[in-house]
């Protein structure tokens, strides 16, 4: 009675979270350039649009091209700070991490408007690298947090070890540290990775009059009527998200990771 | 190797670049956000540096009143929604297999980071006339004919709970993980009903919890900027959509930025506030 009464809550919730995805992806099959559910006759050529349709594949390179680097930058932000917080006793050094927690806590829209009257300011307004940089600060808090939990399961007695042993600093991070912490830069990047592929508002106001992103476009593609191909897209955000996080789950314990990202995330 | 208080400056050096970066390009913009807040607004969208109290003194209209009224209400909604699907649902998952688990968090954080305008389009066309769900209800027989659900309140009130949903799941998850399991087996053994365990061991024993998560929830909905825009009707605007509205459409960045500043006093005051009232609460 109670395993029933649980697995049927699970299925409303299951349904809940699948139900827009089962539709969208039975839109986007239709055969005819119409919003039918159940779909018209059956066609993958809307993702082919994807990648064949110029305008689609422009915003597709963006936005990879802009998780790739934002990503990579949030990494590097996070690394060195997540770092000197682990090997250094300097608790004035925490605001800095309250500072890279900051954006992701806040609501987007105030981060969207501060880099907005920022790149204007410094005469910035809409060149695509501006766009990385606000991406890589909005997200620094996911690797952040993944890599301070990171340092937290390294035993110290290692790094100890290899001091004593005569190597240096920079051979110490290098041959020790890096190798225990690299899952943690992965998960990390992975995360921020994701978040920025899928990202608007900040985005958008930042470089929306200069380039689009797959979500901009979505957007402005909404605003002129319906297309199938936003339907696609969305499918392939999707895949993409459960293939990414399912490959974090596979290499890395995802539970804890997400155990830890609440808990220092407040 | 201890842990040792930086002595060089060469110690400092790795700070460099991250404090440079988050000084720079977060608490600058934040400034100059603030700076704008307070300028005056020309004729073609640019404005002027001054230092005027125009643009929050625009706050004391009826209009805004009544936008700000409907924002922090749908927030609560959303928040009391989400906490109340989640709570139970977030404790049976710590209680399964450990792949399950995996499973459902997987999912889970991939419906996190969709883009509110995938979250915005999947729903309107769930709650179209022509793919929407009412087609589902006729070929059931229990509607006549197919119609449009959107644009309502029960509309945007349904997405935003499908949008903050998986986060409240992850924010309760490490908290219920940590939970006692002999609290539960305890009161089972004692002859209390599952049901009544949970309501009167784990919700008791969770109230901080429960709190701090209605108020992360709170904020995270308040940050919705676009299903309000793409499900509702204009009166269901919320104040980050009218504040994207006047940053990109009415290009009024000054009032824009005010509005903007007023929304973090709101959230931290609340935040505050409640923190205040949890401390009272324990005390007594």
């Amino acid at each position: 009675m109670t395993a029933f009464f649980r697995n049927f809550y699970f299925f409303v919730i299951a349904l809940f979270l699948a139900l827009p995805l089962i539709v969208v992806a039975g839109v986007s099959v239709n055969q005819k350039q119409t919003l039918a559910f159940p779909p018209e006759g059956f066609s993958t050529s809307w993702y082919g649009e994807i990648f064949l349709n110029p305008e689609w594949r422009n915003a597709l390179v963006a936005s990879v091209t802009l998780a790739l680097f934002s990503a990579a930058l949030a990494v590097a932000i996070a690394l060195p700070l997540a770092w000197f917080l682990w090997r250094r006793v300097a608790p004035w050094a925490n605001i800095f991490q309250l500072l890279g927690v900051a954006p992701f806590t806040l609501p987007p829209v105030i981060t969207a408007l501060g880099m907005l009257t920022f790149w204007a300011t410094a005469g910035f307004y809409g060149q695509p690298w501006t766009a990385v940089v606000s991406h890589a600060i909005f997200f620094v808090t996911l690797p952040l947090v993944t890599l301070s939990l990171g340092f937290t399961s390294i035993d110290r007695s290692l790094v100890e070890a290899a001091a004593t042993m005569g190597a240096d600093e920079r051979t110490i991070f290098r041959t020790v540290v890096l190798p225990l912490i690299l899952p943690y830069i992965v998960s990390g990047y992975a995360f921020a990775f994701v978040l920025s592929l899928n990202e608007y508002i900040v985005a958008y106001m930042t470089v929306g009059f200069t380039m689009e992103t797959l979500p901009i476009k979505i957007f402005n593609a909404l605003r002129y009527g319906y297309t199938p191909t936003m339907a696609s897209v969305t499918i392939l955000f999707v895949a993409t998200a459960a293939v990414i996080f399912g490959l974090v789950a596979r290499f890395g314990d995802l539970p804890k990771l997400l155990g830890a990202m609440a808990s220092d995330g407040k | 190797m201890r842990r040792e208080p930086p002595k060089t400056f060469g110690d400092y050096a790795p700070l460099l670049f991250p404090a440079g970066m988050l000084t720079i390009f977060f608490v600058v913009p934040f400034g100059t956000m603030i700076a704008v807040s307070f300028f005056q607004r020309q004729q073609g969208g640019f404005y002027t540096p001054a230092f005027v109290f125009d643009n929050y003194a625009r706050f004391l209209s009826a209009f805004f009143g009544g936008v700000l009224g409907f924002s922090l209400m749908l927030a609560i909604a959303v928040a009391v929604c989400c906490v109340v699907l989640a709570l139970p649902f977030t404790y049976l998952l710590t209680r399964m297999a450990r792949s399950v688990q995996v499973l459902w968090l997987v999912a889970l954080l991939s419906v996190l980071s969709l883009s509110e305008v995938i979250i915005g389009f999947a729903w309107s066309t769930l709650f179209s006339r022509t793919a929407g769900i009412t087609n589902v209800l006729v070929a059931l027989g229990i509607m006549s004919e197919a119609k449009a659900l959107t644009p309502s309140f029960a509309a945007v009130l349904t997405g935003m709970v499908y949008q903050a949903f998986p986060y409240t799941v992850l924010v309760l998850f490490p908290a219920l993980v940590r939970l006692d399991p002999t609290l539960t087996e305890a009161a089972r053994t004692l002859g209390a009903s599952p049901l009544k365990a949970f309501f009167t061991v784990v919700v008791p024993a969770l109230r901080n919890t429960i709190t701090a998560t209605l108020i992360m929830v709170f904020i995270f909905a308040l940050g919705s900027y676009l299903l309000p825009q793409l499900l509702g009707r204009p009166q269901h605007w919320t104040l980050s959509v009218l504040i994207t509205d006047q940053a990109i459409y009415q290009s009024n960045m000054p009032f824009a930025a005010a509005m903007a500043v007023f929304l973090v006093l709101v959230t931290l005051g609340l935040v505050a506030l409640t923190v205040v009232a949890g401390r009272r609460g324990e005390a007594a």
